[in-house]
């Protein structure tokens, strides 16, 4: 569709603006608060059109503009050192991190929530999750090769989780399957505090030689504008500002139309296609359209290169034509991408959309104005300097205090009665809805697609190999415990750091850089303010203690409903690296008679653990952290692994020994037999505690007879504490902890698996 | 783009791999891998073809060239989509009919083998019988799958024995084969049901049915992906063959060695 046609609105351009200074705009409904609606009209000098009023409003919502969480985030940045910088190719601030891994090889990744469009149309709204991350990926420069989705719901047995979960699992699936990416790992928890915001979160991954890399920018004036990939539609519209920058409240409409609809296939041609554009060299810029649509990418690329750019909105190619010029500029529909392209490499560029059969239109030029104009049919509708919408938006100093009812709280130790039958404990364990096997869900994803998949679930982390000349690969993992970050936000976001870096050094890889994605409720809420600001200050300081940079990741603030937040819950990935993923670590033990051995050591840690929560108790303080303890570990584990000394491992966290155990025989079906007396002598614990506490800076491997001595004497000079428990026994098949119970593992499988077909069908 | 080397726009481009065959003979022989809109598995299938000693040749869905391949391989994905039905809209690609041409011919019939949505699309090209709905379940899935090798005398799996197991990774949403009895009955009679699922039927496919071929033998297509479990390390956790490394099961191997050395013999 072309300028000049019959798209006839009552156009409120900048001439009119400017010559109706008392016109009444919508401000309130597009979310924006008062202040800041007059904040436009002091930077325009007059009122804004209503376009500019769309772009403003979307741009400068809390998804979009990030006005809550800023002056806490910047601490990502200012504990980073010269050390940690090292591997760092593209820092916070741009689609995603990008990471060196060697070899002139880089990684880019990162972690976005898609929670509030889940909940409202789950099947959608995942699946739209998985298309907009992996959109940031393809905007770095790079091909994306794995996806991760960590998920937490309400209550198992709450009449409305099998609508999420099955919307959801099948969403991520519909669109991940049919994009091509192996999906290596993730997390599915239940707890009611998700019951009316269910966390959808949505890791991608990929991977770029160094000089590939591609920045949103748009420099150059005389370069071409274009937008291609899927047309402009009415889905989405407000996305960003309506449904994922407020609390849901049950007294308003349906939001449903406020989601955006995902064409997965539209997508991996777009892949294919950004791929072959970058392989052809004929894009300067790129950026992906997500939330906020061309508002936001054509803000971004022109504040982000000379500053000025020139576009004819009637020049967007529509699925429906009856849309407003605000509507356009809106529009969250899906599978779309902007560049800048040099005029010399139009025709190239023209070749490789057609070869694709993919849609473009030539919006217009970049400049050197610094000015971003739109017009519709020649007649100026926006007339803005783009870095006030992108980049100066408002910035809150939100208040926040610590709420008077944690003291209470944290008082509140564990204290119920311990079973007497531990068989009976730990098959209740190992089927509770958060610890039982997740194939239910993992076996709907594709784990095989690509050919590089080393590890996935239920490994400790997801593995695949980037060079397939020398093996060269990452690994990933993404961790989160709400409940400890509930009772301790500073030290649950250090947890769970400290427990994706654990999982990535179980595998055998040297962690080397975090994303992240911050769930919270409200930031309008003091309380819930305190939880952000613990949160960012231990994340930041773990991750400078720990040495790996942030290099990444999203806030999703307004998870509530009424007054009701859910838990704080900071989703944490590590990424890894190994000089070859043949080395990788599995979770599970195969050959008889190897030696089990648990590294570190256990105190009565059961506050916020898995078995309290199972007991329906929630108080006290989370497992004391230890991170130089943790570096140990993963230094040991990371050396296990490059030397060939273990030939299983899998870290304890969430239901402590005893999942650790469990899982660690169901893996392959081998059994072991296990004796802690020697562990709760020298821990002073009793035999419950040795199972169940959840203690940090733990892990089980197994090791070859030939290796004991060497991987004993590496523990010792690392003066890391270690004991032998047991040994593999491929002749039982049973988890025999002696002098306490033997679990038949088709006893335990069939607990274990039986949880999530039950719930769920 | 050389002719020995598969080549999507990779970043970086794509890497030399050792081979899993040290019959050299084999490596004169070129396997051509189509690519559609939506296909997910051509640089999977393009690796086995490799690793299996021969030579893999990109083959573009709208070309009106099948570049003088000595047997062609159709891909896992979702082309277009899969949004009309799985295969409907690829089976009128240019490149289709080349092919549909070349494998309806008498002894010298060119050996096609389609994979997951490949096998799709042969049903809807008229090339094998029957047809693929959604699974029983109603879900996608993966897992790894047992199947056992019902004929060993086609194009695509002589080097296996008859009645072999294999284990090798299923991984699909509309993976339901259906077909008339007549029909079904007609493929058991002329041996023409080359993998049947064991140890449980994972989609409700009738009669356990996981691959068929044409008449002659040089059409095969099936479900399953033996494209993934061709390299250790990369494959499925377990082998029919015994006990393997971690993911080190390589049991598919055997269907892209058949038709190698098929066209060497």
């Amino acid at each position: 569709m072309t300028a000049g046609t019959t798209r006839r609105f009552n156009i409120d351009t900048v001439a009119i603006a400017e010559t109706t200074p008392g016109q009444a705009l919508p401000w309130a409904e597009l979310g924006l608060k008062e202040n800041e609606y007059r904040r436009v009209e002091e930077i325009l000098g007059r009122r804004p059109t209503g376009a500019e009023l769309a772009m403003y409003s979307v741009m400068w919502s809390e998804h979009c503009s990030y006005k809550s969480s800023k002056v806490h985030l910047r601490q990502f940045g200012e504990k980073v050192t010269d050390a940690m910088k090292e591997h760092l190719l593209v820092g916070i601030g741009e689609n995603a991190g990008v990471v060196d891994i060697g070899n002139g090889w880089a990684v880019t990744f990162k972690v976005e929530s898609h929670n509030h469009p889940s909940f409202v149309e789950p099947y959608q709204g995942a699946a739209t999750g998985v298309g907009g991350i992996v959109r940031d990926i393809i905007s770095m420069g790079a091909r994306p090769v794995a996806v991760m989705d960590p998920l937490r719901f309400g209550a198992i047995d709450h009449p409305d989780t099998a609508r999420l979960v099955h919307g959801i699992v099948a969403g991520i699936g519909g669109y991940g399957n049919s994009l091509g990416l192996p999906n290596i790992g993730g997390e599915v928890v239940f707890d009611s505090v998700y019951q009316g915001n269910p966390l959808v979160n949505a890791l991608a991954v990929g991977v770029l030689r160094h000089e590939d890399i591609r920045l949103a920018n748009a420099s150059g004036a005389g370069n071409r504008v274009v937008l291609f990939g899927a047309r402009t539609g009415g889905d989405g519209i407000g996305g960003a500002s309506v449904l994922a920058s407020e609390s849901f409240d049950s007294s308003k409409p349906s939001k449903r139309p406020a989601v955006q609809v995902g064409d997965p296939f539209a997508e991996k041609v777009l892949i294919e296609c950004c791929l072959e554009l970058f392989k052809a060299s004929v894009v300067e810029g790129i950026q992906d359209l997500g939330a906020a649509g061309i508002s936001c990418a054509t803000s971004e690329l022109a504040s982000n290169g000379d500053g000025g750019m020139h576009v004819e909105l009637t020049n967007v190619l529509l699925r429906d034509p009856s849309l407003t010029p605000g509507e356009i500029l809106m529009s969250e529909s899906q599978e779309r991408m902007m560049a800048v392209v040099t005029p010399e490499n139009v025709a190239a560029f023209e070749a490789i959309m057609d070869k694709w059969a993919v849609e473009y239109s030539w919006l217009g030029e970049v400049t050197d104005t610094g000015r971003l104009i739109i017009e519709w049919d020649g007649e100026k509708i926006v007339d803005v300097d783009p870095r006030t919408v992108a980049h100066e938006g408002p910035v809150y100093e939100r208040p926040y205090h610590r709420p008077e009812w944690l003291d209470g709280v944290q008082a509140d130790a564990f204290a119920a009665e311990r079973p007497a039958d531990l068989r009976e404990a730990v098959l209740e364990l190992m089927a509770s809805p958060n610890m039982c096997a997740k194939n239910w869900v993992t076996d709907q994803y594709d784990r095989y697609v690509q050919g590089n998949t080393a590890l996935a679930m239920p490994d400790d982390a997801g593995v695949i190999r980037v060079d397939e000349e020398t093996g060269l690969g990452v690994a990933i993992s993404t961790d989160a415990n709400g409940r400890y970050s509930y009772l301790n936000p500073y030290e649950g976001a250090r947890l769970a750091l400290a427990e994706a870096y654990r999982n990535v050094a179980t595998s055998g890889a040297v962690p080397l850089a975090v994303t992240d994605c911050l769930n919270f409720g409200s930031p309008e809420d003091p309380e819930v303010m305190w939880q952000f600001a613990e949160t960012v200050r231990g994340l930041a300081d773990a991750c400078q203690e720990l040495g790996v940079p942030v290099t990444g990741g999203n806030v999703s603030l307004y998870n509530q409903t009424g007054g009701i937040a859910i838990h704080p819950t900071p989703v944490v990935g590590v990424l890894g690296v190994f000089d070859d993923v043949a080395r990788r670590t599995p979770s599970g033990w195969r050959e008889d008679g190897q030696a089990i051995y648990l590294l570190g050591t256990t105190a009565d840690e059961l506050d916020g653990s898995e078995w309290a929560n199972l007991r329906g108790h929630l108080g006290g303080q989370p497992p004391a952290l230890d991170l130089a303890a943790e570096q140990t570990l993963a230094a040991i584990l990371v050396n296990c692994s490059r030397d060939g000394m273990i030939d299983a491992a899998h870290d304890l966290s969430e239901g402590g020994l005893a999942a650790g155990l469990s899982e660690m025989a169901l893996r392959f079906g081998v059994g072991a037999r296990i004796g802690i007396d020697e562990v709760c002598e020298r821990d002073g614990i009793d035999a419950f505690t040795a199972l169940f506490s959840e203690s940090q800076a733990r892990a089980v491997v197994s090791v070859p007879r030939s290796e004991e001595v060497r991987f004993n004497d590496m523990c010792t000079a690392r003066n890391f504490p270690t004991s032998r428990i047991g040994v593999v026994d491929t002749e039982n098949r049973a988890l025999d902890v002696q002098g306490y119970f033997n679990l038949p593992l088709d006893m335990l499988r069939a607990a274990h698996e039986e949880t999530l077909p039950k719930h769920f069908g | 783009m050389s002719a020995s080397s598969i080549e999507t726009p990779l970043i970086g481009g794509p890497q030399p791999l050792a081979s899993g065959n040290e019959d050299s003979s084999l490596n004169g022989v070129r396997v051509g891998v189509v690519t559609f809109p939506g296909t997910l598995d051509d640089r999977d299938a393009a690796r086995a073809v490799r690793f299996a000693g021969g030579s893999a040749v990109q083959l573009w869905h709208g070309d009106h060239d099948l570049q003088g391949v000595d047997a062609v391989i159709i891909p896992g994905g979702f082309s277009y989509g899969d949004y009309l039905r799985a295969g409907a809209i690829s089976r009128f690609a240019p490149l289709m009919e080349q092919i549909t041409a070349a494998a309806s011919g008498g002894a010298d019939a060119l050996p096609v083998l389609g994979i997951c949505n490949g096998f799709q699309v042969l049903t809807e090209a008229h090339l094998l019988p029957g047809s693929m709905i959604k699974n029983d379940s109603l879900h996608f899935i993966c897992r790894d799958q047992r199947l056992r090798v019902e004929n060993a005398g086609t194009f695509w799996t002589s080097e296996y024995a008859q009645g072999e197991e294999l284990v090798i990774p299923l991984k699909n949403q509309d993976g339901q084969f259906v077909a008339d009895n007549r029909t079904l009955d007609e493929l058991e009679g002329e041996g023409r049901v080359v993998f049947r699922y064991v140890d449980g039927n994972p989609n409700g496919s009738r009669r356990d049915i996981a691959g068929i071929s044409n008449a002659a033998g040089n059409v095969v297509g099936l479900m399953p992906h033996p494209e993934h479990a061709v390299e250790a390390g990369f494959g499925p956790d377990s082998s029919a063959r015994g006990a393997v490394d971690v993911r080190g099961g390589t049991d598919g191997l055997g269907i892209f060695t058949s038709v190698l050395k098929k066209l060497v013999g």
